[in-house]
């Protein structure tokens, strides 16, 4: 999904104002949460997790819980965002290259800042660190499911659109008639792939440690840091089953039945084969309680959709009988207050922070721009791997229906697993045969990125026509010529996407994998990642913006310099 | 005479271009829709027949001039129409019965009431039976019924037709086309008067009452001809022919060449047709070693205007022949061409493309120009904006591209966007003109 603001013609200088003013909006944030906290309560909830067996069920609903009200934020979220993106040229402009440098963020540097602003609003209460947790879940995958909203909005047929003016509906009717079902399928595939990656975000967010001291919410990723302190290797192997469990289960319970439901938003205008289909799903819609179990989950939405309808009704009455109805004039009145609003903070401090920046060490500049292209090849180099070995399995996975059935499953939940929580095994080997961390970062990038990859190869060789293979069979193109000639020139556009959003993950998991941690050893590396954990850690506030500006800038520029290159060749020249 | 429903009064319609100039779509149309009237707009493709149909309709605002229905201005979308599209454009998560009640979804009925009507409706366009089906149950025409069904649930004034019958298959659109115009005579179609857009002539003259000839670009009325012919009408019947002739015959003669005052337009768009195409064409020609008759030749060919105009058009602009009051005939080179063999075609191609193609000739003449030969397909484009609208620029482009590679007079290369002469300069023929 990344992929498609590519294709869009853009701005630089749109973009360079939005990232200086970004940073200068997550300062003011860090500034609001550092001077808020005078004295940074972490007492919170600091009593230790228990370890026992028949507490990681309540753990663990616990973890569920927070991962759905996420969820939930992140399609309400996606809602408003994508739409008025897609209907407000002013805000498209300024909105689409925002998604670009937030989707940029990393998220878990970003952490420490929301853990202190949140926690500082609550004085202290557990329920600051709550939301930092949530809004962490929520920022790892609000992105992508925007940006699949927004662009089925803007990729609606003229058609069908003419058809739904022509037919007088208002913009409510229109919203709920026709571009929410034309977006439901993109919108559901895209959440079930965000939703699966916000485990990694829930593990690494539910124990956060700032200014030396780790605050932990009850759940199973504070459940595994816990473990990992007291080096008990059965809890976690425990957690990491029960994780596994769950990842199954919510497929089974949630997102099979939500999928075969989507069916028929399906965008074909003839019936093809078979369509996915769900047991919980068929059960459901057979099951008379759960008819009206549905209305009345059902029944505070109606009565939602019926007072928007009748504003909506409203505007379009006024509209008819003055040009300019007043809502629309408050609208945009509102709309530029709140820009200036946010302009105005974020210069404020921007101006704060270019004083603290004149009083940094230049050389402070330079470690960190090394550190950043440190991991950057960290991170190359894992996308490298990664596609090495995915590239032949993919490729014999795709072209093999069999293989591609029994695999697909595994595949999915193997990239919904929070890697994170496989790090611990990882790290007592690392301790154990003296392994450096600065090579050993690599592969605990890449446990949690090559299913990308993965996934897209398989894609891509499933997508290969039969008939160019079979002509190769014909002309007698076999083996290094195969692949040269027939397979990587097909697969390459799927390659490419695949290795975006690898790297993208990677970047994140720098934050993760350049520290770790097993009892009392912590292995560490020289990296960026581990500077921004550093820096977390010891309340270094100017060491953290510049973390993050950093990693934004490396994530941005190597996004638009690389990928999109690649990724323009890819389509120009490698697609059918 | 009845009064006119919906009244054009003098509207344009401009497009911008990139470099902020305007392109006219539309041009000067003055038109009345009068009650218990079909009319037919017919037109070569891209003539804006259908930019005409959304500004009846409201999707489109002219850029000047006035719109009114029953005498009052349209702002916004007609109150008094409704519209059938060319795609059906249905909503595919909703059942027929669903779908024509979406033509009531702005009424204030109560929902059975709604259903009632759509129920009924579905009846009437011959779909009862199948309310509870999606569309993709359905094959075109049963959709092309939904979406008639859904313009008349709301018994609107005005039926829009945006080439209703062009993603149908022969049969089935005849077929729909008769049970349309039996609705229609037996009063079963609950409006006052339709407008359908179309391009094909003998559609038009079987079903419409009068038929609006649109010339392109920009589109202005060229003529209007009351259809007075008994129905049902009989394609066979002489009367029916004749008037086939007469309407052909308007829609290919050559329009006198419109100079913009502001633009100095000297570009003609060049339409495109494949290579294979123009040279069977040609070569059928050559058989026939005599004049043809246009209409009939199109007959022959069975080809739909759309696709048989730009032919026509392309070999007339290559001078590889002559079209003279509704007969076509090769000239010389045509004939030369024809009867050569496949590189000496390639030759002949290629001078005649450097002599009548003007930006064929500015094309050459900026490689030549240039050191390494190369040059940008951005430059071209933005030589292109002056003269053609945008989505006409990419097509210009790419039908040059694709002349220019079979003569081998430049070459292009995608990936890296650049056009370049293969070897060598071409030297430019220069021949004196035919006759």
């Amino acid at each position: 999904m990344i992929i498609g603001i590519f294709s869009k013609k853009r701005t630089v200088w749109i973009d360079v104002i939005l990232f200086i003013l970004v940073i200068g909006l997550i300062y003011a944030i860090m500034h609001l949460g550092k001077a808020m906290v005078a004295p940074y309560a972490p007492s919170v909830d600091s009593k230790p997790l228990d370890l026992s067996l028949w507490k990681i069920p309540y753990y663990t609903g616990l973890s569920v819980l927070r991962m759905f009200i996420a969820f939930a934020a992140s399609i309400v979220f996606t809602l408003i965002y994508g739409y008025l993106a897609a209907k407000n040229k002013v805000a498209e402009k300024i909105l689409i290259p925002l998604l670009d440098i937030f989707q940029s963020v990393p998220v878990l540097g970003f952490l420490s800042i929301t853990v202190t602003a949140f926690v500082s609003i609550f004085k202290g209460n557990s329920f600051g660190l709550e939301l930092a947790c949530l809004f962490a879940i929520f920022t790892g995958q609000v992105w992508n499911m925007i940006f699949s909203f927004y662009q089925s909005l803007t990729t609606i047929p003229k058609e069908l659109n003419e058809a739904a003016d022509v037919l007088k509906l208002n913009w409510y009717q229109k919203m709920i008639k026709l571009e929410i079902p034309y977006s439901m399928m993109g919108l559901v595939w895209n959440s079930m792939m965000s939703f699966g990656g916000g485990w990694f975000f829930l593990a690494a967010s539910e124990a956060v440690t700032v200014l030396g001291n780790t605050t932990m919410l009850p759940g199973i990723g504070s459940y595994v840091t816990e473990a990992i302190n007291q080096g008990n290797m059965v809890a976690i192997f425990y957690a990491i089953i029960t994780m596994i469990v769950v990842i199954v289960l919510i497929d089974f319970l949630f997102w099979k039945p939500v999928v075969a439901w989507a069916q028929k938003y399906k965008l074909e205008t003839v019936s093809s084969g078979a369509s996915p289909t769900s047991f919980v799903y068929d059960m459901l819609v057979r099951s008379n309680w759960f008819k009206y179990f549905w209305l009345g989950l059902a029944l505070p939405f109606k009565l939602f959709g019926r007072f928007l309808n009748s504003v909506a009704k409203l505007t379009a009455a006024s509209r008819e009988v003055r040009k300019k109805p007043l809502t629309i004039i408050m609208g945009k009145i509102i709309g530029v207050v709140i820009v200036l609003y946010i302009l105005f903070i974020s210069i404020a401090y921007l101006k704060e922070l270019y004083h603290v920046l004149g009083t940094t060490p230049s050389s402070l500049y330079w470690t960190i721009f090394s550190d950043g292209f440190l991991t950057f090849i960290r991170v190359m180099v894992a996308v490298f791997l990664g596609a090495l070995w995915t590239v032949p399995a993919g490729v014999a996975i795709g072209l093999n229906p069999k293989l591609a059935k029994f695999f697909q499953p595994i595949i999915q939940v193997a990239a919904s697993f929070p890697s994170n929580l496989i790090f611990p095994f990882v790290t007592i080997l690392f301790v154990h045969y003296h392994m450096s961390l600065g090579y050993g970062a690599i592969p605990l990038m890449m446990l949690g990125t090559q299913w990308y990859i993965l996934f897209n190869v398989i894609a891509g060789a499933m997508a290969i026509p039969k008939d160019l293979l079979e002509a190769g069979d014909v002309f007698k193109i076999r083996g290094t010529k195969r692949w040269q000639k027939i397979i990587l020139p097909a697969i390459f556009p799927y390659l490419i996407t695949g290795c975006i959003t690898a790297s993208g993950g990677a970047w994140n998991a720098s934050i993760l994998a350049e520290v770790v941690q097993w009892q009392s050893n912590i292995l560490t590396c020289k990296g960026l990642g581990s500077f921004i954990s550093a820096a977390t850690g010891s309340g270094n506030w100017t060491g953290i913006i510049l973390g993050i500006a950093m990693m934004c800038l490396f994530v941005v520029v190597v996004n638009n310099v690389l990928w999109r290159v690649l990724y323009r060749i890819a389509r120009d020249k490698f697609s059918f | 005479m009845a009064k006119d429903i919906i009244s054009i009064y003098n509207v344009f319609r401009f497009f911008e271009t990139k470099e902020g100039g305007q392109l006219p779509v539309l041009s000067e149309i003055n038109l009345g829709v009068r009650e218990g009237e079909f009319i037919s707009l017919l037109g070569p493709s891209g003539s804006g027949k259908s930019t005409l149909l959304r500004i009846m309709a409201g999707l489109i605002k002219p850029s000047s001039g006035t719109v009114t229905y029953l005498g009052e201005p349209v702002d916004g979308i007609n109150p008094g129409v409704s519209m059938v599209f060319q795609s059906f454009a249905l909503f595919p998560w909703l059942t027929v019965l669903e779908n024509v009640m979406m033509g009531l979804e702005d009424k204030p009925f109560p929902k059975e009431e709604k259903r009632e009507r759509a129920i009924k409706m579905i009846d009437i366009v011959g779909l009862d039976g199948f309310e509870n089906a999606y569309p993709k149950e359905l094959s075109g025409g049963m959709k092309q019924r939904v979406g008639i069904g859904r313009a008349l649930v709301s018994e609107p004034d005005i039926l829009l037709m945006d080439e209703p019958f062009s993603a149908l298959d022969v049969l089935t659109a005849e077929n729909l086309r008769r049970d349309i115009l039996d609705l229609w005579h037996e009063g079963k179609i609950p409006v006052k008067s339709i407008v359908m857009v179309t391009h094909g002539i003998e559609e038009a003259v079987l079903m419409s009452d009068r038929v609006v000839i649109l010339s392109k670009s920009p589109a202005r009325i060229r003529e209007q001809i009351a259809i007075n012919l008994k129905r049902p009408r009989d394609s066979k019947h002489p009367s029916f022919e004749k008037m086939l002739d007469r309407i052909y015959s308007v829609m290919m003669q050559k329009e006198k060449k419109q100079f913009y005052p502001d633009q100095n337009i000297k570009e003609e768009l060049i339409h495109f047709v494949s290579i294979g195409a123009l040279t069977g064409f040609l070569e059928l020609l050559a058989d026939f070693k005599e004049k043809q008759d246009l209409y009939s030749l199109a007959e022959e060919l069975s080809l739909e205007i759309d696709d048989f105009v730009p032919i026509v058009d392309s070999a007339s602009l290559l001078q590889f022949a002559k079209v003279e009051n509704g007969d076509i005939e090769l000239t010389k080179k045509g004939f030369e061409f024809a009867e050569a063999s496949v590189l000496d075609r390639k030759h002949i191609f290629k001078v005649q493309f450097v002599n009548t193609v003007p930006l064929a000739k500015k094309i050459l003449t900026v490689l030549e120009s240039k050191s390494n030969h190369h040059m940008n397909y951005e430059f071209f484009e933005d030589m292109l904006e002056k003269y053609f609208s945008a989505e006409n620029v990419e097509k210009q482009i790419d039908t040059l591209i694709d002349w220019g590679r079979y003569s081998e007079l430049f070459a292009y290369n995608e990936v890296s966007g650049q056009f370049y002469l293969e070897q060598g300069e071409f030297e430019i023929e220069e021949e004196k003109p035919e006759n």
